[in-house]
């Protein structure tokens, strides 16, 4: 074997090894799994916190691997909820095509405003992201006929998941029907960013004049990356809009965006479990911020936020993991 | 017609004073700064305190209001920001929407969430015509003090030797500690007075714009646009583009209140894909 084979053999052995999937990764799903059958008190709260989860996920796809900082992402999040309940309530009651032609709308928008995120440095994207959020935020208030307006989507009754299941109020078949399409997307997620393609998106983010360089077509990966997480967070949003039967201008409001930042950064970017690690954690720490300070919570979170960016995610993360590491190293 | 184009140049100025601490620190120091209108929120609810409650005089309240809004920022800049500035994008938005959610609770702890007015002297409250044109006291009066400073800005950034030093300190911080220039000294300097001006915004445009603690998220894109659109060619940029604003606001919200700030938001959406660096770009900045 050449030295050049050899070479090219330890490369790819490295990245098959990254892609693995590990023990901790199955544990994590069997988890998710248990809680289905676990806590069927806790299936309304569980349901929001696995669709938030997929929806960081989707911002996850944006900012931990293509690198591009959005402020407006609750714009494709919001877009879902409406396409979904407009769907839903008018022609389309069955759950799973209503979603798959959300996912193709939010995709379509996703793709026309990618081309806007393409220039610019990371001010000129934090500005377009956030003005396309709250235009449709605008828009969504301004059409009342076709939205609610202020007073929100009312009366979404999705027909029978797959003719056969009918949601129930205590969120059942609403949080096994989120798990699942959750699953079976981050599945897909996961294998498009240990794929060559995911692969060299990022090296776009880690140094795109490099990248093109070597032959990358930078504002195509780009462009692939921004609809894909867009296509994510409309179906993050139809689950929304499906599973609670409603759909405020909330859904499209700038602190969405903002919690959304908080919960990746809480789980961390960049590993695809982010997003649902960082939902779990930003619900029970917001229902414990609520409980002490109902009104004011929101400056807890403020805290935390500064807290993190003043201290060092890294260094925060960094006394648990070498914890673990040592109680690894002694069990070994 | 002139009424509302009068109206919208006095919304403008206003946007200006505000805004011209950011167009500085966002604009040329590249620190992505989102809570800037918290320091505008500052000067308002100051004034308040001020005025409604412990009953100092309007024109008292106002240099006030700039001095505590400027040591509010002096104090965050030197313990919080200097820290901030060498951080990631991603980073320092974070921390600064941190700052806002932060400011935004406090304040409705301490004033509570519903909306504020500033008592104003009433001779504020009246109106003249001129040749066909009718205009508040009190927009006179905005448009005045706003015109001063912006006047006084430019003339401090452009002629200076503070300006020349700041100037110098933005475009290559490095280079300028070498020529002996106190670069932390400039900056914290500079922070300062923009969180002042900010807050005497926000103190003078209390009435008009709306005064509740979610002031800093809603006038946000607002800051942004001016900052954006008026690129980093010194002050003369996001002056014109803040007065743009300001009548673009006015008066399409008067002739095409269906579309509301629909057009505002449209308008920067394009701007920014015409001219990623704002309109009145200059060369060699970054």
């Amino acid at each position: 074997m050449s030295a050049h084979e050899a070479h090219l053999a330890a490369a790819s052995k490295a990245l098959r090894d990254v892609s693995r999937v590990k023990p901790v990764e199955i544990l994590f799903w069997l988890a998710a799994l248990a809680t289905f059958f676990g806590l069927p008190d806790q299936y309304l709260l569980l349901n929001e916190v696995v669709i938030t989860g997929l929806f960081a996920l989707s911002l996850d796809l944006v900012i931990g691997y293509g690198g591009i900082v959005s402020l407006g992402h609750a714009a494709f999040f919001g877009f879902g909820c409406y396409a979904a309940g407009l769907l839903t309530k008018f022609g389309v009651p069955d759950p799973i095509l209503g979603l798959v032609l959300t996912a193709g709308m939010t995709a379509l928008l996703g793709f026309v405003t990618s081309f806007l995120v393409l220039r610019g440095s990371d001010l000129t994207r934090i500005m377009v992201t956030l003005s396309v959020g709250v235009l449709l935020g605008e828009i969504a208030n301004r059409l009342p006929d076709l939205t609610g307006g202020a007073d929100g989507l009312q009366g979404v009754a999705p027909g029978l998941l797959l003719g056969r299941f009918e949601f129930d109020i205590f969120g059942q078949v609403a949080y096994g029907y989120s798990l699942a399409v959750t699953f079976i997307l981050f599945v897909i997620a996961r294998r498009f960013v240990f794929s060559p393609f995911g692969w060299s998106i990022r090296a776009v983010k880690q140094n795109a004049l490099r990248a093109s360089s070597i032959g990358i077509h930078v504002n195509r990966r780009l462009v692939v990356v921004y609809t894909l997480a867009a296509a994510y967070a409309g179906v993050a949003g139809a689950l929304l809009a499906q599973t609670t039967s409603f759909v405020s201008l909330d859904v499209l409001a700038f602190h969405r965006s903002a919690d959304l930042l908080l919960i990746l950064i809480l789980g961390g970017t960049g590993y695809l479990y982010g997003g649902l690690v960082g939902a779990l954690l930003f619900k029970i720490v917001q229902d414990f911020l609520s409980n002490l300070t109902p009104e004011y919570w929101e400056f807890w979170i403020g805290l935390i936020l500064v807290s993190l960016v003043m201290i060092g995610r890294e260094r925060i993360v960094a006394v648990p993991m070498l914890l673990w590491r040592r109680l690894r190293g002694a069990s070994a | 017609m002139l009424t509302n184009l009068f109206d919208g140049i006095a919304y403008g100025m206003l946007l200006f004073v505000m805004a011209s601490g950011l167009s500085v620190t966002l604009g040329l120091m590249n620190l992505i700064n989102l809570a800037h209108g918290a320091f505008a929120m500052a000067g308002g609810y100051i004034t308040v305190a001020l005025v409604n409650q412990a009953g100092v005089p309007f024109f008292a309240a106002l240099p006030l209001a700039f001095v505590l809004s400027a040591l509010i920022g002096l104090v965050m800049e030197r313990t919080l920001y200097v820290h901030v500035y060498r951080k990631t994008h991603l980073e320092q938005v974070m921390f600064s929407i941190g700052h806002v959610f932060m400011a935004m609770s406090a304040v409705s702890f301490v004033m509570g969430s519903e909306q504020k007015f500033i008592t104003i002297p009433a001779f504020l409250d009246a109106r003249y015509e001129v040749l066909g044109v009718s205009m508040g006291a009190y927009r006179l009066l905005i448009v005045a003090v706003c015109g001063v400073l912006a006047a006084t800005l430019q003339y401090v950034v452009a002629r200076t030797r503070f300006g020349a030093q700041l100037r110098a300190a933005v475009d290559d911080p490095v280079v300028a500690r070498g020529l002996g220039i106190n670069v932390d000294v400039v900056f914290a300097a500079t922070f300062a007075v923009g969180s002042g001006l900010a807050g005497l915004g926000g103190a003078l445009g209390a009435n008009l714009l709306g005064l509740d603690p979610t002031f800093p998220v809603k006038y946000l894109i607002y800051f942004l646009i001016v900052v954006a659109v008026g690129g980093s060619s010194g002050m003369t940029g996001p002056l014109v583009a803040a007065v743009l604003l300001g009548i673009a606001d006015v008066s399409g919200k008067y002739y095409l209140p269906q579309f509301g700030s629909f057009m505002i938001y449209l308008f920067m959406i394009v701007v920014l894909l015409w001219r990623p660096q704002g309109l009145f770009a200059r060369a060699g900045g970054r």
